[in-house]
């Protein structure tokens, strides 16, 4: 276990991010660890070289909500859980849709474990999506 | 239209992801009223590899040699952090004198990266003598690191435990006469420069951010330290760093001039750290044994030319890692440059973006 860590919940998240800005903290990062049925993930902040983490875990398939209203920062790295686990992240500031890094035709969340053990070495690829005011084929059509 | 009806009008432009003055690949798209901007939106994605999850799948010792290899500038610094945190992790003491050639390594990379990033930013506003005269004397870096490592940017140097080379007396004497002759060509060219009348016209007062936003947006490195903020994780003391006289350089303007001050004041700080580091390494070995596997997690950090990384390992007690999780400075520095880019006009939007010396290759992994 890392050092200076509190443990959260999706509901005490934002109060204990909230408490860490008040005290003049500086938001670091977000790291995420895939752990099988859940996601494993600290918020780091430092104050004076001392870093201080919030710890938690999120079950596979709940959304997380962003911490962009308290620290704006967090921006890229909540859109980069996204694209590289799938979480869902809710009411970001700046919401890439999981196009951040990871482009159509890229493997889905692959930093998961879970997803890429399930898939053997083919890893699940985005839908290529249809352009912007394009029309999608009908059946008829596409006979 | 009316003149007041067009003036109101917005447009998108897209800067980047190839543009002249951008050295790698990243997407502004900028919210323009005429030639000012109004908004910034950054768009990545253009060079991302994986890195992080090609670490889980090698051995922890080669996990050094491809941490290296997340960025073609700052490489011997990301080496260095990811070995930190394994020997934390497995606790083994390095030998001092690998801690000092640590830190001369350190210190050659740190040169090298301004100097390329000064030549970058005269390129952008079109100084290209500049350019030339500042990349002239990075290359005097690059032979002496080629000349102690054998290689001019991937040294290969750094490994869990240590180092794999020495430096022969000899070879501390010829880098010493580098730095001699680096600190003339500095105080020729690079010093004059600061003064110059272009130089100044575009970048006093360009792209300025307070001290309080550069804290809110978690800004690291010169883009911290010229708002005033001493922000600078080489006052921990890791490596030989706590044996040597250090303080944080800082400016207090926050705008590019103020970033440029700073780095330019820590070419000559670099200069002296290496002096102090070739002065005081201790004889001895370079290399401490490393047995088993790391187990646990971690969090290192290290001041690189662009600020801080922070490395994340989490060892299972396997040869492979569990997870290697890296945040780059300027993975970092990314919002805070949005909040420089509104209220400048498009022409200032090369420098201001140059200013805060992006790496994306670094950034996207």
């Amino acid at each position: 276990m890392l050092e200076n860590t509190t443990e959260v919940t999706v509901d005490t998240l934002l109060g204990e991010v909230a408490i860490r800005m008040g005290q003049k903290y500086r938001f670091v990062t977000v790291t995420c660890l895939d752990g099988g049925d859940y996601h494993e993930i600290f918020y780091h902040f430092d104050r004076d070289y001392q870093l201080v983490n919030l710890r938690l875990l999120l079950t596979k398939g709940n959304t997380l909500p962003s911490i962009t209203g308290v620290f704006a920062a967090a921006v890229i790295v909540e859109n980069e859980l996204q694209d590289l686990f799938g979480i869902k992240v809710t009411d970001l500031s700046i919401d890439y849709g999981g196009r951040l890094l990871l482009a159509e035709g890229a493997p889905q969340a692959p930093l998961n474990k879970t997803r890429a053990a399930e898939a053997g070495t083919k890893m699940e690829v985005i839908e290529k999506s249809t352009p912007q005011g394009a029309v999608a084929p009908t059946e008829e059509v596409a006979k | 239209m009316s003149t007041q009806a067009m003036s109101n009008r917005r447009s998108v432009i897209p800067f980047g992801p190839q543009h002249p003055v951008l050295p790698e690949p990243l997407q502004l798209r900028l919210v323009m009223e005429d030639e000012k901007v109004v908004e910034a939106l950054p768009a990545i994605g253009y060079v991302h590899r994986g890195l992080e999850k090609l670490a889980e799948q090698k051995d922890f010792q080669q996990v050094a040699f491809l941490a290296e290899r997340i960025c073609g500038i700052c490489s011997f610094q990301h080496a260095m952090a990811y070995s930190m945190g394994v020997e934390s992790l497995m606790n083994i003491t390095v030998p001092d004198r690998a801690n000092y050639l640590r830190v001369i390594w350190t210190e050659l990379h740190r040169l090298h990266s301004h100097l390329l990033w000064f030549g970058l930013l005269a390129d952008s506003f079109g100084f290209e003598n500049l350019f030339m005269q500042a990349w002239r004397c990075r290359e005097a870096v690059l032979d002496i690191m080629e000349a102690t490592s054998g290689g001019r940017i991937m040294l290969g140097t750094c490994c869990v435990g240590g180092v794999r080379k020495d430096i022969s007396a000899e070879g501390l004497d010829q880098v010493l006469r580098v730095c001699d002759q680096l600190h003339n060509d500095f105080d020729k060219v690079v010093t004059q420069v600061m003064n110059d009348y272009s130089v100044k016209q575009r970048t006093v007062g360009i792209g300025t951010v307070t001290r309080q936003q550069a804290h809110e947006l978690g800004a690291v490195g010169p883009v911290a330290k010229a708002c005033g903020l001493e922000r600078d994780h080489r006052v921990t003391g890791y490596a030989a760093y706590g044996q040597l006289d250090f303080k944080p350089i800082t400016e207090q303007a926050g705008d590019c001039y103020a970033r440029t001050q700073v780095r330019v004041r820590e070419l000559y700080q670099s200069l002296d750290l290496i002096r102090q580091a070739i002065a005081k390494i201790p004889a001895g070995d370079i290399m401490a044994p490393v047995k088993g596997n790391p187990t646990g997690e971690i969090v290192t950090r290290v001041e690189q030319p662009r600020g801080e990384v922070i490395y994340y390992i989490k060892g299972n007690g396997t040869k492979n890692l569990e997870r290697l999780r890296v945040r780059t400075p300027t993975f970092a520095n990314v919002p805070i440059l949005l909040a420089m880019l509104p209220g400048y006009q498009l022409a200032d939007v090369g420098v201001i973006t140059l200013s805060i010396d992006p790496c994306i290759s670094c950034t996207e992994r």
